[in-house]
């Protein structure tokens, strides 16, 4: 290994770190959009919706997230919906990770024991007003371990963006490898930069995990 | 709607051959990953320091690396660092035994410390030894609870090879491309079409699986309940 050459790659490293970072974090918050819209659909057993969600959480986890990608970059332009690389990998991942945060969602809204829901209906809250006030702020404690795994995931999985030619972590690694032959270096740096974005996440989960584990 | 490529020449065929080969890496990760991650549950139950520094690093390295960066590493770094050219398919299937043996062996040793202490006592009250007690009555409970989870890795394994395309691994979203740039001009919507139809193939492996992991599980836990009961 040729440490002056790690050294004069970091550069490029940082910048596609900031497009994993970047995609990822969008990513993140149209799953956690998605996985509450959901998780609340199905709690609430709306008519029609209900089956839409199932569909989708069906579709979305039985099938592989470059399929998606590829779907939503090569095939969607055909019907006229032109998206951005950009776009596409956000939506891509909101769409994967929507399914996984609304599971998570879902079993933290039905393990809120009933007499919340009770409670908050006598003292005269609507269902709307309950949810928002009474019930997401217990489940939301719940949910968090699996949501922060599930944030690991999707920053995981962004690294199929680099299939859209998105310039991430994963694609400059490649590019190093393909065009100088350095790839004992670009591997280095690709799995040291990984490890520095996912390392703390990782932390957090457990430290969030006992912590809530503990308390109850 | 021009989707009429999808039913000339070898299309279906060519496709379902690409599945073949994603369905064969898949049975070969996994075939290797259920013995290597049962050795290496069991061994992480052991007390021993070293150890279990080694295979926690193990396992935390793959948990934290994308499978994607798993099959670079293998595909790439074997060639340069030790010197085996390994073709796409083999890298794939070392990638994802390494990934599955990681999971599996957390799981097996998940299982086996979940196993009740009574079980242990039991067990040595008649006249059982050591390793008589692990072979004959730790295991086969762990294993047996080991099986949902299992089978959603293959589900979760048969998504994942659709990465192998990407060093070079002719498989079925592979193919798919191929497909797409034949058609290209005389069927525009190719590419529409075709994605629409490698989802579904997907979909037509992966969701039968996660339905049977979803029913074994239920049934597991109907059967711990059963048994609590009683």
């Amino acid at each position: 290994m040729n440490w002056g050459l790690v050294g004069s790659y970091v550069p490029f490293f940082v910048a596609a770190a900031q497009v994993t970072l970047y995609i990822s974090f969008g990513g993140i918050v149209l799953a956690l959009l998605v996985g509450l819209l959901c998780a609340v659909v199905r709690l609430w057993k709306v008519p029609v919706l209900e089956q839409l969600v199932g569909a989708y959480i069906e579709i979305s986890r039985n099938t592989p997230s470059l399929v998606q990608l590829f779907f939503l970059y090569f095939g969607l332009p055909k019907l006229g919906i032109l998206l951005s690389q950009e776009a596409c990998a956000i939506i891509c991942l909101g769409f994967l990770g929507g399914s996984y945060m609304a599971e998570a969602f879902r079993a933290a809204l039905e393990a809120v024991p009933a007499v919340q829901h009770e409670s908050a209906q006598v003292l005269g809250l609507t269902r709307a007003q309950a949810m928002r006030h009474v019930i997401l702020p217990i489940a939301m404690k719940q949910a968090t371990p699996s949501v922060v795994a599930n944030v690991v995931f999707l920053v995981k999985e962004s690294s199929v963006v680099s299939g859209i030619a998105l310039a991430d972590l994963m694609y400059v690694a490649k590019d190093i490898i393909g065009n100088n032959y350095d790839t004992l270096e670009a591997l280095f740096l690709l799995v040291v930069f990984y490890a520095i974005i996912l390392i703390p996440v990782c932390l957090l989960g457990t430290y969030v995990e006992r912590r809530f584990t503990n308390g109850r | 709607m021009g989707a009429e490529f999808l039913f000339q020449g070898a299309t279906i065929e060519r496709l379902l051959g690409g599945l073949l080969v994603t369905m064969r890496i898949s049975l070969f990760s996994v075939a290797f990953s259920i013995p290597l991650g049962i050795v290496m549950g069991v061994l992480f139950t052991r007390k021993n320091r070293v150890l279990h520094v080694i295979l926690s690093f193990y396992l935390n390295f793959i948990r934290v690396m994308p499978q994607l960066v798993l099959l670079f590493l293998v595909f790439f770094g074997s060639a340069t660092s030790i010197g085996i050219n390994f073709s796409g398919e083999v890298a794939s299937v070392i990638a994802f035994t390494l990934w599955g043996t990681a999971e599996l062996g957390d799981l097996v040793r998940a299982a086996i410390e979940a196993t009740p202490r009574q079980q242990y006592w039991s067990a040595y009250v008649l006249g059982l030894s050591r390793r008589q007690t692990f072979r004959h009555v730790i295991l086969p409970q762990a294993l047996r609870s080991m099986i949902p989870p299992c089978v959603n890795l293959i589900t979760r394994i048969v998504k994942t090879t659709s990465l192998c395309m990407l060093i070079g691994v002719v498989e079925v979203v592979r193919v798919g491309q191929q497909i797409i740039d034949f058609n290209r001009f005389e069927y525009p919507y190719a590419a529409l079409w075709t994605y629409a139809v490698l989802g579904l193939l997907y979909f037509a492996v992966c969701w039968p699986l996660s339905r049977l992991a979803r029913w074994l599980e239920a049934n597991n836990s109907l059967r711990r309940r059963h048994r609590e009961r009683h």
